[in-house]
């Protein structure tokens, strides 16, 4: 006979779980995944192993960010839509405050010649980190001889001819259902 | 009205992000750079290099970073600015959280379907080109110098750039090491 307290306190651990989780989770996404599992599975037991697992494959393919999808959909599971909402929002809310305070810090120190120079280093750094993944993605996402046109007329039609993502992701999901309707027809 | 946009452009790059923080960066770049404005594409790849750094999702802290400097540009005061960061943090999520909680039932269920499998057999390809997209569209004279004008920039900069990607393909470094040590040689280079 818990009652509101006790489903309050529950809601409460919760939102600190994930917000554990959503601290410790240094440059998002994947790293998030080991730190959940040992959270969720092996010390809170909101889930077994294999409805982790389902989780993360579903999180996986739905937009959206990929932490957020594991943190509505566990909280979910375990809690009710009430749970689902806590737990996103305790994921999210670490990296907001941090982001919000180096924002504020930030625009007062980046005329500072000092940092001007480090981010100079730094730049071209962050765009080989961004492009290093497209070689190790392309193994994932299965691109052979006959379809390495795909990121490629992709990444011509935004740079090129400035045409946003949204359409790109629209007509490729679009094409694949067509494809797959006249594959089997 | 600064605080609807934020609403609008946000929401959209949260309902439109399929494989995660990197292919979500050409439609940030696309929204918050080219279109709106709110951020030169340096600062845009400061974020990243920030966002690798600290706790949380891409998305989120180009939310949150662009909310506050946009709201603050227009003239707002800080506390405005602060609603603004938050606001926009808000605006990623809520799309992505109502479709889990509707759609993952279903799609566990026919994940396996062939019309499920071939729709993104077409998807994961795609967006290959987008995060490919996004690394070309920041390889600008805002990052790397422009190669008439500061040509030691450049050349350093090309440098940094094929260091950096050897060593996360080939050697597996970490993006946070590997942002410590391009900004230690930016410090003693420049």
């Amino acid at each position: 006979m818990g009652g509101t307290a006790g489903m309050n306190s529950e809601l409460i651990k919760m939102f600190f779980t994930f917000a554990k989780i959503g601290a410790f989770t240094l440059g998002g996404g994947y790293a998030m995944v080991p730190i959940m599992e040992k959270e969720i599975v092996d010390r809170k037991q909101w889930l077994t192993r294999e409805e982790f697992m389902d989780i993360l494959i579903v999180a996986q393919s739905t937009p959206g960010l990929f932490a957020i999808n594991m943190a509505s959909h566990i909280g979910n599971k375990a809690r009710g839509v009430l749970g689902g909402i806590i737990g996103s929002l305790g994921v999210a809310l670490p990296s907001i405050v941090v982001i919000l305070l180096i924002a504020m810090f930030f625009q007062a120190f980046k005329d500072n010649i000092y940092i001007e120079k480090i981010f100079m280093g730094i730049r071209p750094a962050v765009v080989a980190l961004i492009a290093a993944p497209c070689f190790s993605m392309a193994r994932t996402a299965k691109i052979t001889l006959y379809n390495v046109w795909i990121p490629i007329v992709a990444c011509v039609l935004i740079t090129a001819f400035g045409i946003s993502p949204i359409w790109i992701i629209l007509v490729a999901g679009l094409a694949g259902f067509v494809w797959g309707k006249v594959k089997r027809s | 009205m600064i605080f609807l946009q934020l609403f609008i452009v946000f929401t959209k790059i949260g309902a439109f992000n399929f494989g995660g923080g990197y292919a979500m960066l050409s439609l940030i770049h696309n929204e918050v750079v080219e279109k709106n404005q709110w951020l030169t594409s340096s600062e845009f790849t400061d974020i990243v290099a920030i966002s690798q750094s600290t706790p949380g999702p891409i998305g989120i802290n180009c939310a949150t970073y662009t909310g506050y400097t946009a709201v603050l540009n227009e003239g707002y005061p800080e506390w405005m600015a602060i609603l603004g960061a938050v606001l926009a943090s808000l605006s990623v999520l809520w799309v992505p959280f109502l479709l889990m909680l509707t759609i993952s039932k279903i799609l566990l269920k026919y994940s396996k379907t062939t019309t499920v499998t071939s729709v993104f057999s077409v998807l994961r390809p795609a967006i290959v080109g987008l995060i490919a997209a996004a690394a070309i569209l920041l390889m600008s004279a805002d990052n790397f110098g422009s190669p008439s004008e500061s040509t030691f920039q450049f050349v350093a900069s090309l440098l940094i750039f094929l260091f950096a990607f050897i060593g996360t393909r080939l050697y597996r470094i970490h993006p946070i090491i590997m942002i410590i040590l391009a900004g230690l040689a930016g410090l003693v280079i420049y």
